[in-house]
């Protein structure tokens, strides 16, 4: 008795190299000894005992049934999957160890912000590798995300504090996205102040990835983008709604922007500075001189380099422009006891509630990566922070001095960790070449000039080693007059002070006791540990989010991650070092080609958002490409995510909603009428599949053909993407463009709300439009992430996931996923009514269940639902979204039988509940819905007034006994919150009222 | 809660009451509830034109954000600033201390133009 899929049919034998005396039957041999750690029956949570039975219940006899009655028939895909057998999971990591070998990591000394940096182990092993950690939701259930939600105010404290601006989000997703976003906010403030004003200026010397992806989004929005010396900005005679500097500047400069902020001032610009974190710990903080809004990468803050990423962004800003800064942001109210309790404050800043109207339209962002950020800065405190700095200053220092003593000629600037020199006698590519020969990556910057960044991992050593590759004695070995003991105690005697030439910093930092407290191994575990024990995660039960696809994030899918071939190269690192990486590439974008039926991936957009505007800016620029640049019109049925307008704003559309009926699919009387009402200006049609109301729509090619006919293209959302796999495709369905969230259908974790990857697939018109290199963006689109294959390092997970299951695998992985939804939905039909259903009444792989018609009868609103399933130990599925009032419950092909069936029953047994309110035999303010969750403080206090008794409060199904969540903080007050913004760590007294103190730390 | 019979409305739920050439706004109770806990309200500057039927403002609660529209021109002359610290008031006081601006009209005739409280409930649909 096998435990899940294994092929109904024979497998056809592989190609297999001719062996001496291999058996004449060689075909059952070789299937007789296949791997037998297959992955799908892992993978897929029912087994084949448990999926007959839930067939069964739904009348059918076969998956292929269930299937061929959900999926419309005119869009089934003829052509199975090419993805070839699925492979054993020892056997295919021993394959991915060969190919990270094929990766050669040198040092990184080319800086452009992205630096080496140590990732402490018991960060690495109890956050990045572990899955209490990388499994979370994004917080919207504040109640049980109190431990990430602290550690993210640690984020916002700790940028607020070294940047000196008193406001910061947690977090974006790279710095590139995250000026560009700033000069965005520039633009909306200045038409908050009276005035909108349509130019930004960007001092040439920030970062050249930042420049291009901010000249990206600054011509799709209509900006205009002037890029030229800091100095040279003209406030008086042009009207810029700000001005981009980098500080220090990307060749190392540290430059004193006071009198030039205070000019942009007196001109009414705004001045974003995109500062180095570390840097910050010693010099003076953007708060400092001016800037009114700070932007950068916490990369180095330990999270590895990942040949781009997955890494946090930060910004910060005054206070008074709260409500124009983009992402989220984590705030202190307080909960039904009054105690302080953590949430995402002023949401309604965000797309998913202003659509349209968002300045942003950044959803998913890198909150796994912010919490190691943060974890870093707790571990090391001001006192560690300031002395890796030094260090690193020191080092820069030496090697600074060496190097004028040879002869090359330095900028006289002061500097940080960075040199820009003008190499003697020699060219820069001679220099760069045997600096490889050395094992080093240098910058180059032109014929004559090299850059050398040196970071935290960086060792006497290696300055010696680095000098080697500026001396023109090639005999020379290194240990002569490059660096003596003497000439390092000389600069390691130096106070930080001298070395920065009057640009030390003077303001205390990270003065709160959470960075000054956790300062050994022991204490740091326990603190992450705690932490990681507040939040529910997939560690805990299933996360049955609709539209979210929270499905299993394998160990094999995770451990490449951290391999150092793949996480300690440089994203522009030279491309034959990268070798690893450009067939893990190659394969994914041949094998997502071949799921979505199109011609060409990129793998760029680093989320989905950015997927949406990526695969916009294709559009627009197939377009324009085509004497069209008119066609500025999209066309978005009100159904769809919030995201979808406001990318389609950011990438320069006018939104024009479509209606959708009463079954929730696009009203094709409406969309034939808009279509041909803008015919002339339509450019695309967003449409979401299946349905964001979880259903097949039968007309969809239809849809499609209109806005054809009318001469847009088809954007097709993939955040469904986990119903089409092996059985359509967005092409086959008609789309031109579609984007894969790889961390929903493709098994990235959420990682607590990011990281995430959005890459774009396209139809053979589109492919010239696809986002350009960073560093070449010749191309008509320009680039959407600073690092050209945006978060690197986690495309590996869906590498892995794809090339485990196999096609069939994957497919079979749909059949379930299906198959789940529509068992929930049999199982909760009698109790909650489901909205939304297709042709043969089947839900696709998620559902809508009401719950608006409780309120009238008991009080009871969806929001209590939500909050006393925390009492049951789950997570709410998706609230309110697409219909208020509603509950969107998306199971995933990964959760097995018995945990359906406890999920049902746990909301079944909460109906019961309602009825009790409904029939008076519960009262209906004071019951176990309205004062849901319930924490153990509560339970156990000598009071208890409630008319209910404590049993049914925390144990109402007998489960709860063996595996009990207890949630860290009662109903949290959203408004309080709300009216009282407080987005920085509260003073400890706030906790101490409540608890007893910890142990002081070292 | 009754809505005022002397004063008039816009479809979008702002209320208008004049005093001589001086008309304060504010929003309905029925729109408050709808937003459910106010949370912030942006409000202009003193000295401010705005015009009939364009946007002055906007309004936020925890789980929606409005712009606030006015029924008729002018500018300006007062701002109720206790709004800043206090956005609940335009909860549990709508018609009073909820009030949002002041406006000194230059058009009084546009005033006629606006909604009686029968139009208004009609159109609102309750």
């Amino acid at each position: 008795m096998h435990n899940g899929p294994v092929p109904t049919k024979p497998a056809p034998a592989r190609a297999t190299p001719a062996m001496a005396g291999s058996p004449a039957n060689w075909p059952e041999f070789d299937a007789a000894v296949r791997p037998t750690d297959t992955f799908a029956r892992r993978h897929i949570g029912p087994n084949a005992a448990e999926i007959r039975e839930m067939l069964q219940s739904l009348g059918y006899d076969s998956l292929e049934a269930l299937v061929d009655a959900t999926v419309p028939r005119t869009i089934r895909t003829r052509a199975p999957l090419a993805i070839g057998e699925p492979r054993g999971e020892f056997e295919l990591i021993q394959e991915l160890k060969k190919i990270a070998s094929l990766n050669r990591v040198l040092r990184s000394a080319i800086g452009m912000g992205y630096s080496d940096t140590i990732t402490p182990p018991v960060i690495q092993r109890n956050i990045l590798e572990n899955p209490g950690w990388y499994t979370q939701y994004t917080p919207y259930q504040a109640e049980i995300a109190q431990g990430r939600l602290e550690a993210l105010l640690n984020f916002q404290t700790m940028v607020s504090d070294l940047t000196a601006l008193p406001l910061a989000n947690a977090s974006l997703l790279d710095e590139g996205t995250a000026a560009a976003e700033a000069m965005n906010m520039c633009r909306a403030i200045s038409a908050e102040q009276g005035g909108e004003r349509g130019t930004f200026y960007v001092a040439e010397d920030c970062h050249p990835q930042t420049i291009a992806v901010v000249k990206t989004r600054a011509d799709s929005l209509g900006i205009q983008c002037v890029v030229g010396p800091a100095d040279a900005a003209d406030f008086t005679s042009r009207n810029y709604c700000g001005i981009l500097l980098q500080y220090p500047t990307t060749d190392g400069r540290v430059v004193d922007y006071t009198t030039l902020i205070a000019r942009a001032h007196a001109a009414g610009t705004l001045a974003v500075v995109a500062a180095d974190l570390l840097a910050l710990t010693l010099i003076r903080p953007p708060g400092e001189f001016g800037a009114d809004i700070a932007v950068g990468s916490t990369q180095r803050f330990g999270v590895p380099m990942g040949f781009g990423g997955p890494h946090a962004a930060y910004m910060s800003t005054r206070t008074e422009f709260a409500r124009k800064l983009p992402g989220r942001l984590v705030g202190v109210s307080r909960d039904a006891q009054g105690n302080p309790a953590y949430r995402l404050a002023i949401q309604t800043r965000e797309q998913h509630i202003r659509r349209e109207k968002a300045t942003s339209n950044i959803c998913t962002a890198q909150v796994l990566l912010a919490i190691m950020a943060s974890m870093y800065a707790v571990y090391h405190g001001p006192r560690g922070l300031r002395r890796i700095a030094q260090r690193v200053h020191r080092l820069t220092r030496l090697l600074a001095d060496r190097l004028s003593e040879l002869g090359h000629q330095l900028c006289d600037a002061p500097y940080f960790d960075t040199l820009r020199l003008r190499v003697k006698g020699v060219s820069a590519d001679a220099i760069l070449e045997k600096a490889r020969s050395l094992g080093f990556n240098l910058r180059r910057f032109d014929e004559h000039t090299v850059g050398i960044s040196l970071d935290e991992t960086t060792t006497v050593v290696e300055v010696n080693t680095l000098l080697n590759a500026f001396t023109s004695d090639h005999s020379w070995t290194g240990t002569g007059h490059a660096i003596g003991a003497s000439g390092f105690h000389e600069i390691a005697d130096l106070p930080a002070e001298d070395l920065l030439q009057g640009f030390a910093r003077a303001s205390a930092y990270l003065t709160h006791t959470v960075f000054n407290r956790y300062h050994s191994e022991t204490e740091m575990l326990r603190y992450i540990r705690r932490l990681e024990s507040r939040d529910l995660s997939l560690t805990h039960s299933m996360i049955p989010l609709g539209s979210c696809t929270m499905k299993l994030n394998a160990t094999s899918e995770m451990l490449p991650v951290t391999w150092e071939a793949f996480s300690r190269l440089h994203p522009f690192a030279p491309a034959d070092q990268a070798l690893g990486y450009q067939q893990i590439f190659s394969d994914l974008r041949r094998w997502l080609a071949d799921i979505t039926g199109f011609a060409a991936v990129s793998l760029q957009p680093n989320a989905g958002s950015q997927g949406e505007y990526a695969g916009l800016l294709a559009i627009r620029g197939y377009h324009e490409s085509r004497g069209e640049r008119r066609r500025d019109v999209c066309l978005i049925p009100v159904s769809a995510h919030g995201t979808n307008p406001s990318s389609a704003v950011v990438a320069g559309f006018e939104v024009v909603p479509v209606a959708c009926d009463a079954r929730g699919n696009v009203e094709l009387e409406d969309l034939k009428k808009k279509a041909a009402a803008h015919a002339d200006r339509l450019g695309a049609l967003m449409i979401t599949y299946p349905s964001t109301h979880g259903v097949f729509e039968e007309e969809v090619a239809e849809v499609c053909r209109v806005v054809h006919d009318h001469g847009g293209q088809v954007y097709m959302d993939g955040a469904n993407m986990n119903a089409q796999v092996g059985l359509t495709r967005p092409a086959e369905i008609g789309a031109d463009v579609c984007h894969l969230n790889l961390h929903k259908t493709f098994c990235i974790p959420h990682g607590g709300g990011g990281p995430g990857m959005g890459p774009i697939a396209v139809a053979p018109q589109l492919v010239p439009f696809l986002p350009a290199d960073p560093l070449d963006a010749s191309g008509p689109v320009g680039p959407v992430s600073a690092a050209p294959h945006g978060s690197a390092s986690i495309l590996l997970i869906p590498w892995v996931y794809i090339a485990l299951m196999g096609g069939e695998g994957l497919t079979r992985a749909t059949q379930v996923a299906i198959l789940n939804a529509n068992y929930m939905a049999k199982r909760l039909g009698p109790h909650f009514p489901i909205l939304f259903k297709g042709a043969n009444g089947r839900v696709a792989h998620e559902f809508v269940i009401d719950c608006r018609q409780f309120e009238a009868r008991s009080g009871v609103k969806v929001e209590d639902l939500a909050k006393r399933l925390i009492d049951f130990g789950f997570h709410a599925p998706t609230m309110s979204w697409p219909v208020p009032g509603t509950m969107m419950i998306e199971p995933t092909e990964s959760e097995s039988k018995s945990e359906l069936d406890r999920f049902c029953d746990a909301m079944i047994t909460i109906r019961e509940e309602i009825r009790a309110i409904e029939q008076g035999r519960a009262d209906r303010t004071d019951n176990v819905l309205k004062n849901a969750p319930h924490t153990a403080a509560v339970l156990i206090s000598d009071e208890w007034r409630h008319p209910y008794p404590r049993e049914q409060a925390a144990y109402p199904a007998p489960w709860l006994r063996e595996r009990k969540f207890w949630p860290a903080v009662a109903r949290i007050d959203n408004p309080w919150g709300d009216r009282n913004l407080v987005c920085t760590c509260p003073p400890m007294a706030e906790y101490e009222e409540q608890s007893s103190p910890e142990p002081a730390g070292v | 809660m009754e809505t005022p019979a002397n004063y008039r409305y816009l479809p979008s739920h702002e209320w208008h009451f004049a005093e001589g050439d001086t008309v304060t706004i504010g929003i309905t109770h029925f729109a408050a509830e709808e937003l459910t806990d106010v949370t912030f309200v942006g409000l202009p500057k003193v000295g401010t034109k705005v015009q009939a039927d364009q946007r002055f403002g906007e309004i936020e609660s925890v789980k929606a954000t409005s712009d606030l529209y006015s029924g008729i021109s002018g500018s300006v002359i007062e701002v109720n600033s206790e709004l800043a610290t206090n956005p609940g008031l335009v909860n549990s006081d709508p018609y009073k201390k909820g009030w949002m601006i002041k406006v000194k009209v230059s058009t009084p005739a546009e005033l006629q133009r606006l909604l009686s409280v029968e139009d208004y409930l009609k159109k609102a649909g309750h």
